[in-house]
């Protein structure tokens, strides 16, 4: 019973983290209707400008928001530079240039900043919480509700915030409202790499700083996405801390798997449970009459 | 009477293929003119053409004004509504969030409120399907909102692209009923682009007969109506 | 009958239906004789250039001309490569059967898995089929297969001799010898790819692309198809597989990581989707252009290939026989 809390708790002190990228996930999916597979690489990239910041004695709190700024800009930099031009190709020529950028992010973080593996500072205080799980996983916790917070209430609450769903579902109609959709794909741009930033910044401390930090966890971010329903930012979340729930009890209670096939089990399962809610465990089924 | 619109020469091309060859019309302010044409025959270009959605040349006067180099969000501030072909409804949104985009270019909260009531009390079934989702409604109900939602954005000129396709004879009345009143209450001034002519030519004042992106008759509808050529091909009669 | 269905057909996507007998010829008279004019290192690079196009042909069946998104075929590969590794290793087969059954093997593989594939579409599809090429390379090094996969290690096998006639009347070498063996391969298949595009069977797995529900309400039955491209696909690209394994002499899990799925993904796209010819530029490219980009500068060779794939698509958006079509339309107009 211990052990099945103790796996519980990590799990969801793992669950955190996917959940604060799944995030990331939901705002650019929103934004352009796709995932974004560089999110991971701009983050971890965006996580580096702010270990520079703080190695030249910047205050923490001044370097994670500096981050957040540059990083906002940077993914509205991305859309305006890299995507406007090829704005009519073919989504798997999107695709493509997404690798692209996710290679052109991991190979310069290496040469800037080489492939030594990091320690990021944490901005909560060290220890833990009797002892099962960790101060500073609690405090991303926190962090990655207030984040879910701000998502919800912009998407529910603003104007531009539905434009910008709206720019994304149908572009025809969206420029027929007056929206301006160039602008709103550019706008989801930032505000997702902002996101990716924040979750970067919590995750650095527990993985630690590389370059390659994020290519495992973005998998989970999207599955984190995909299994509570990629139009949710509340499911996302869920998603999230249910991904890592199942991750660490699969890896300790189904035998023969150990934590070697751990990933492969999560992925079953979590295709599995697609298979039975195509929409994701919370997201609104589209439906639409033909 | 002054025109609202005047187009002179406008061409408009996807890629390399032509689809309109240089078209001139005009519109009375406060009126409904009226686009007839087979299907295929440059009805729908011209109207992405004056929204601004299709690479285009020639020039498009909105009360005077010369639009043709306006991005499609800017042509909608000017008082340019469009209701699309298909009606492009944002699906995944509930009815009333649809309204309220329709007034996205506009910024006085209490009007809105306002237009989106009146909304409501020409098409009173929307009020009931008010927080249901748009991609769950009914052809017609969904008509209905594609034009509600280009009213909100208190246009000068509407265009609606075939508003009567798909849709069952008795609806078709009831909206065609609908736009009227938009027309002379409101003063809306209307372009309709349809394939059922008759039914055109009743609610619009002035028609244009569209033939593989030429316009090749234009008058009153009465003449239009009377029309030899007309009268056998797209009446039926 | 008529059946008037609307499908959005995007005009890059349909295959070029006619066959220009004159320029097959001269390409396969080129690619007899080419293995004779160049080093045995370049016949290799050559060997493993045709066998990526056949694994990028197959994608290119299913996404190109089905409308099926994977992120998965690394795992064919693997299950090719493995299917014919493990016959020789362990069974003594001849090396040339374990081709086409490695081929079989993956159809099986293909079909099966397409089966619940087909409740997914677009990015959930990506998602699954991208955890089936996380996996498998995991389970190849599962403990519990060391037996058979020879775990993280992998197998060696050897290819047998090039038969007697051939070294003796025109000296040829192992390289040579699979190169022409690979190119044959590749014919053969490109040819059956061909037909069955331009078949009723094909014909109906493009309009399932192009709309599924008018598909279904023209009787098609697009479960079947469905799971059946993901089969034939699958086919494809574990002959590739299994090639590959022969040709290098050596499987190991290692060698089928996903980054070979988005390898493979990005040959299908800069090829060009949904054309044929499209692959072999494909395979070309994703064979290339990361040696170049090493050769640019070893420290960021990646962002080097990063750079240049973007690049690519700027001049190319929808692949490089796209960009030859439009050439051919531009000179067309000239003349
Ligand atoms: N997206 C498009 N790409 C290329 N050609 C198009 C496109 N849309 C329409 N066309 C062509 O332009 C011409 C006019 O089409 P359209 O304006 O839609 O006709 P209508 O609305 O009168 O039925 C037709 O010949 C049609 O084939
Ligand atoms: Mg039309």
């Amino acid at each position: 019973m211990e052990l099945f809390l103790q796996q519980i708790l990590t799990g969801l002190a793992n669950g955190a983290i996917y959940a604060c990228l799944a995030l990331a996930v939901v705002m650019i999916y929103q934004a352009i209707d796709h995932f974004n597979f560089a999110q991971g690489e701009m983050a971890m990239f965006s996580t580096y400008i702010c270990w520079s910041m703080i190695a030249v004695g910047i205050p923490y709190w001044v370097a994670f928001l500096l981050t957040i700024v540059i990083s906002f800009a940077g993914g509205v930099a991305i859309e305006r530079i890299i995507f406007k031009p090829i704005h009519n190709a073919p989504v798997l020529s999107h695709i493509v240039v997404f690798i692209g950028l996710l290679a052109i992010f991991n190979s310069l973080a290496g040469a800037i900043w080489d492939h030594t593996i990091k320690v990021f500072p944490s901005p909560f205080p060290d220890g833990s919480f009797n002892g099962l799980i960790g101060l500073h996983e609690i405090g991303m916790f926190f962090v990655t509700l207030i984040l879910l917070g701000a998502i919800f209430c912009f998407f529910r609450f603003t104007r531009i915030g539905m434009a910008m769903q709206a720019a994304a579902a149908n572009p025809d109609s969206a420029e027929l409202v007056g929206i301006r959709v160039g602008w709103m794909l550019a706008l989801g741009w930032g505000l997702a790499a902002a996101i990716g930033a924040v979750a970067g910044m919590m995750i650095a401390p527990i993985v630690f700083l590389d370059p390659n930090m994020m290519l495992g966890i973005l998998l989970y971010g999207f599955a984190a996405a995909i299994v509570g329903g990629i139009t949710s930012p509340g499911g996302a979340v869920a998603g999230g801390f249910l991904v890592g729930i199942i991750e660490n009890l699969a890896g300790t209670y189904i035998p023969a798997i150990g934590s070697e096939l751990k990933l492969t089990v999560a992925l079953v399962l979590i295709v599995t449970v697609l298979l039975f809610k195509p929409n994701g465990l919370f997201g609104k089924s589209i439906v639409t009459r033909v | 009477m002054s025109n609202i619109l005047e187009v002179k020469g406008l061409e408009a091309s996807y890629g390399p293929t032509k689809a309109l060859h240089g078209i001139d019309f005009s519109l009375e302010e406060g009126g409904v003119t009226t686009i007839l044409g087979a299907n295929g025959a440059g009805k729908t270009t011209t109207l992405r053409a004056i929204s601004g959605m299709i690479s285009r040349s020639g020039e498009i006067l909105l009360a005077g004004k010369n639009i043709i180099s306006l991005r499609t969000a800017d042509i909608t501030r000017e008082g340019i509504a469009h209701v699309p072909e298909g009606r492009g409804t944002f699906v995944r949104m509930s009815t009333e969030d649809n309204l309220q985009l329709g007034a996205y270019s506009r910024s006085d909260k209490d009007e809105i409120a306002r237009d989106i009531e009146r909304v409501y009390s020409y098409f009173p079934i929307l009020k009931q399907r008010r927080s249901q989702q748009a991609g769950t409604l009914s052809g017609g109900e969904a008509q209905m909102l594609a034009v509600g939602r280009a009213l909100m954005l208190r246009p000068r000129l509407l265009l609606l692209d075939e508003p009567s396709f798909g849709l069952a004879p008795l609806i078709v009345q009831e909206l065609f009923a609908i736009l009227k009143k938009i027309n002379v209450e409101d003063g809306v001034s209307m372009l309709l682009v349809e394939q059922n002519a008759s039914l055109a030519l009743e609610l619009a004042d002035h028609a244009y007969l569209l033939e593989t992106g030429n316009i090749v008759i234009s008058g009153t509808s009465q003449s239009i109506l009377e029309n030899e050529t007309v009268r056998r091909s797209y009446l039926g009669y | 009958m008529t059946t008037d269905v609307e499908t959005k057909v995007d005009p890059r996507l349909t295959s070029g239906a006619r066959i220009n007998v004159k320029w097959v010829a001269v390409f396969v008279i080129l690619g007899v004789l080419f293995p004779f004019f160049i080093d045995g290192y370049t016949s290799f690079q050559m060997t493993l250039t045709i066998i990526y196009a056949i694994a990028i042909l197959g994608l290119n069946l299913l996404t190109g001309f089905n409308g099926q998104f994977s992120l998965g075929h690394s795992a064919f590969y693997a299950i090719g490569a493995y299917t014919a590794a493990i016959l020789v290793y362990h069974l003594d087969f001849p090396v040339y059967v374990t081709i086409p059954i490695g081929g079989v093997v993956c159809f099986v593989a293909g079909f099966l898995f397409g089966l619940p594939a087909l409740r997914l579409n677009g990015l959930y599809l990506a998602l699954a089929t991208f955890a089936l090429a996380v996996a498998v390379p995991q389970i190849l090094k599962s403990s519990h297969l060391e037996g058979l996969t020879g775990g993280v290690q992998g197998l060696d096998i050897f290819r047998p001799d090039v038969p007697e006639v051939l070294v003796n009347t025109f000296a040829m070498t192992m390289d040579q010898w699979w190169y022409l063996i690979s190119f044959g391969i590749m014919l053969l298949l490109f040819w059956a790819a061909w037909n069955l595009i331009n078949s009723r069977s094909g014909r109906a797995m493009m309009a399932i692309r192009d709309n599924p529900i008018a598909a279904q309400s023209m009787g098609i039955n697009t479960s079947l198809y469905k799971s059946l491209t993901f089969g034939v696909s699958a086919f494809y690209t574990g002959i590739a597989g299994a090639l590959a394994a022969i040709v290098i002499e050596f499987v190991a899990p290692d060698s089928f990581t996903f980054q070979l799925s988005i390898l493979l993904f990005i040959g299908l796209v800069v090829g060009g989707t949904g054309s044929i010819w499209g692959a072999i530029f494909g395979g070309l490219f994703i064979l290339m252009v990361p040696n170049i980009a090493e050769e640019v500068s070893t420290g960021l060779s990646y962002a080097v290939f990063g750079v240049i794939l973007i690049l690519v698509i700027y001049v190319m958006p929808s692949g490089i026989v796209g960009l030859v079509d439009i050439l051919k339309v531009r000179l067309k107009k000239k003349l």
